[in-house]
């Protein structure tokens, strides 16, 4: 036998290090929510294999159907009014002079606080007896009182999130717009576009790929949303504001439902994975779509 | 009729365009050519109307149009960048300024088909721009412009983005595409090769200023000042310091005679200017003018060669055929015909000078 292949085991050595990173951070965890999802113990650390029983209860149980619910909602009121209205903002900032290092660094400040300050910074700022807003509504005679009325609840926490969040929007669609040069618009200009043609046919476009890393972020992160109602409402008035990671922490902490709690936290998984994928396959489809056909500036 | 009068444009301290006044026919090719930073582009954003100037009045077929905003005058325009709309295919970007004019779809149609055969995009009307090459890219926002129809076409360097050869192919079909149209042309470049392809008139500017304004190959034989010979000389025109003294010119710093006799200019100093490829190397008539200088560098280029050499305090180039070769610092002598030699004053203007009669 020839000895023309030499066998090195160096390159096992050198992706060590990534290898055991990601089973720490990501497969070890998973693989132990995975166990806990399709076994239940009576104690004393023994074990039951159960099979899909849980998944099955996860996925016919009404509380988690409202929960699901409530956070869809959430996230797609989140989108419906952070990305028009970081879009917006995004074209009526100033392109340059100094105008633009004091938007910017009044768009960043929001996202340096967290998320936990920004729960305890609204929670005291919405109530009623020395919350400046809820003060200032109660003063003004409007019944306002997020602790108790539903409505006030989530106007209160979807008012947060686009306080804390529309920059993130905001930064990402001006650096898009930013890098169109000067002469689009005089062309636009000299074609006889129309104000809205400028947005469509050249803003538009061009932010395009940015947008879609925002509709990403802002949707899995508002659907991940915990910490803000977990501080301002805890979930509450009722259940109104529990959504699906309210839910899961009480099931997991509060009742100690390993197993049903693991089965839960893997199908909030897959539907943010699923979400994601659609978001993402629509919005790069429609990019191809375009480049076939498109309508013309009207 | 495209009619400036007295433009004049400045911001802060700094002149862009002093009191420019031009007149411009329809269907004539009009060339802005100047170096960069001469006043081209703020001169076509002001015609556009993209601009106003500070002072001055801009008439088309003598009604004043300053005061009317872009979008209702029928300017077209064509930039050094490709630019068209990116998510639009190519039938669509050439249709859309019949779109914004709310044309007929049959109309449409028949109108982008036409012009698309016209500049030989019809293959591509399905592609988007992002998806052609630079030439191509060009071309669509050429057929752009030439389906609105426009009164006044602006080409602000079209060409100067394309490789040597696309740009060879596109400056040959130019004129006569726009010029069938009727409109008022203008096109800016620095290049005075490409001032001289596409003939028609040329403005020659300079720190905007108008220098020379007038048939293209007028400007080339006689240019009217030392700056518009300077603009308008590719490479770099040749000049030196001379001074007349009865007849007799000589270099002001060697005092060496150029050996020709001179009427009709008074005595005193002038400038000397002689285009590179003036200078030959043989002598071919007996008043041939000699001129020494040592070699400082040869450039060859395929069927050319760049001589630069230094006499006394002027660095000279001269523009031989074919491929030579010279030593570094050796002397070496050039001829040249004294009726390719311009003589200009003081104050930079060409002077009218004669060859003696010898006796």
């Amino acid at each position: 036998m020839s000895i023309q292949k030499v066998q090195n085991n160096k390159a096992w050595f050198m992706v060590m290090p990534v290898l055991i990173l990601v089973a720490i951070s990501a497969i070890i965890p998973l693989m132990t929510v995975v166990n806990y999802s399709v076994q239940d113990t009576f104690g004393n650390n023994e074990f039951f294999w159960v099979g899909t029983e849980w998944f099955q209860e996860i996925l016919t149980s009404e509380r988690f159907h409202n929960a699901l619910l409530r956070t869809l909602l959430f996230s797609g009121l989140i989108l419906a009014i952070e990305i028009p209205l970081g879009i917006l903002i995004a074209l009526a900032m100033p392109k340059r002079g100094w105008g633009v290092s004091v938007c910017l660094v009044l768009m960043a400040l929001p996202l340096l606080i967290p998320w936990n300050v920004v729960g305890t910074i609204w929670q005291l700022f919405g109530r009623v007896d020395i919350g400046l807003l809820g003060h200032g509504l109660a003063s003004l005679g409007i019944d306002y009182n997020y602790t108790q009325n539903n409505l006030d609840a989530w106007l209160t926490l979807i008012l947060m999130d686009v306080w804390h969040w529309t920059s993130l929007v905001v930064l990402l669609c001006y650096s898009g717009l930013v890098s169109i040069p000067e002469v689009y618009y005089q062309a636009a200009r000299i074609d006889g576009a129309s104000r809205w043609a400028v947005f469509r046919f050249i803003q538009l476009p061009k932010i395009k790929r940015v947008l879609l890393i925002a509709v990403l972020l802002r949707f899995m992160d508002s659907f991940m949303i915990y910490t803000e109602p977990f501080v301002i409402t805890g979930g509450g008035p009722g259940n109104i504001t529990t959504f699906l990671s309210i839910d899961l922490v009480q099931m997991a902490v509060g009742q100690f439902d390993l197993g049903p709690a693991a089965a839960m936290s893997l199908i909030y998984f897959l539907i943010i994975l699923l979400v994601c994928w659609i978001f993402y396959t629509v919005m790069t489809s429609y990019d191809n779509d375009e480049q076939s056909n498109g309508g013309g500036p009207q | 009729m495209l009619e400036l009068r007295n433009i004049t444009r400045h911001q802060g301290e700094e002149v862009f365009l002093d009191d420019i006044s031009l007149s411009m026919q329809r269907g004539d090719l009009n060339i802005l050519l100047g170096p960069t930073l001469a006043g081209k582009t703020s001169l076509m954003r002001i015609m556009a109307g993209l601009d106003k100037p500070d002072s001055g009045e801009l008439l088309f077929d003598g009604v004043s149009v300053l005061g009317m905003a872009v979008q209702k005058r029928n300017v077209a325009m064509v930039y050094q960048q490709f630019i068209n709309y990116p998510s639009l295919s190519v039938f669509e970007n050439i249709a859309s300024p019949l779109r914004v004019a709310r044309v007929e779809k049959n109309q449409i149609n028949r109108q982008v088909a036409e012009v698309a055969e016209l500049l030989q995009l019809t293959e591509m009307l399905n592609r988007t721009p992002d998806t052609l090459s630079g030439g191509q890219q060009q071309r669509v926002a050429l057929a752009r412009a030439l389906i609105k129809k426009a009164d006044l076409v602006l080409l602000d360097e079209p060409l100067a983005n394309l490789d040597y050869k696309l740009r060879e192919e596109l400056r040959a079909e130019l004129p006569a595409l726009f010029a069938a149209m009727g409109a008022v042309l203008v096109y800016a470049t620095t290049e005075p090769t490409e001032a001289l392809v596409l003939g028609g008139n040329t403005v020659c500017l300079y720190e905007g200023r108008v220098e020379q304004f007038g048939p293209t190959l007028d400007l080339y034989r006689t240019p009217a000042s030392l700056s518009s010979a300077k603009i308008f000389s590719d490479p770099p025109l040749n000049s030196a310091k001379v001074e007349c003294v009865s007849g007799q010119l000589m270099f002001a710093n060697s005092q060496q005679k150029l050996g020709i006799n001179i009427e009709k200019i008074p005595d005193g100093s002038y400038t000397l200017a002689v285009r590179p490829h003036h200078l030959s190397r043989e002598r071919e008539g007996i008043d041939d003018i000699e001129v020494k200088g040592s070699v400082s560098v040869t450039e060859l280029t395929g069927s050319e060669t760049f001589v630069h050499f230094s006499m006394e305090d002027n660095s000279w180039v001269a523009l031989l055929h074919d491929v030579q070769n010279f030593a570094v610092a050796s002397t070496v002598e050039f001829y040249l015909k004294p009726q390719n030699l311009f003589l200009f004053d003081n104050d930079d203007a060409l002077v009218e000078w004669q060859l003696a009669i010898k006796s």
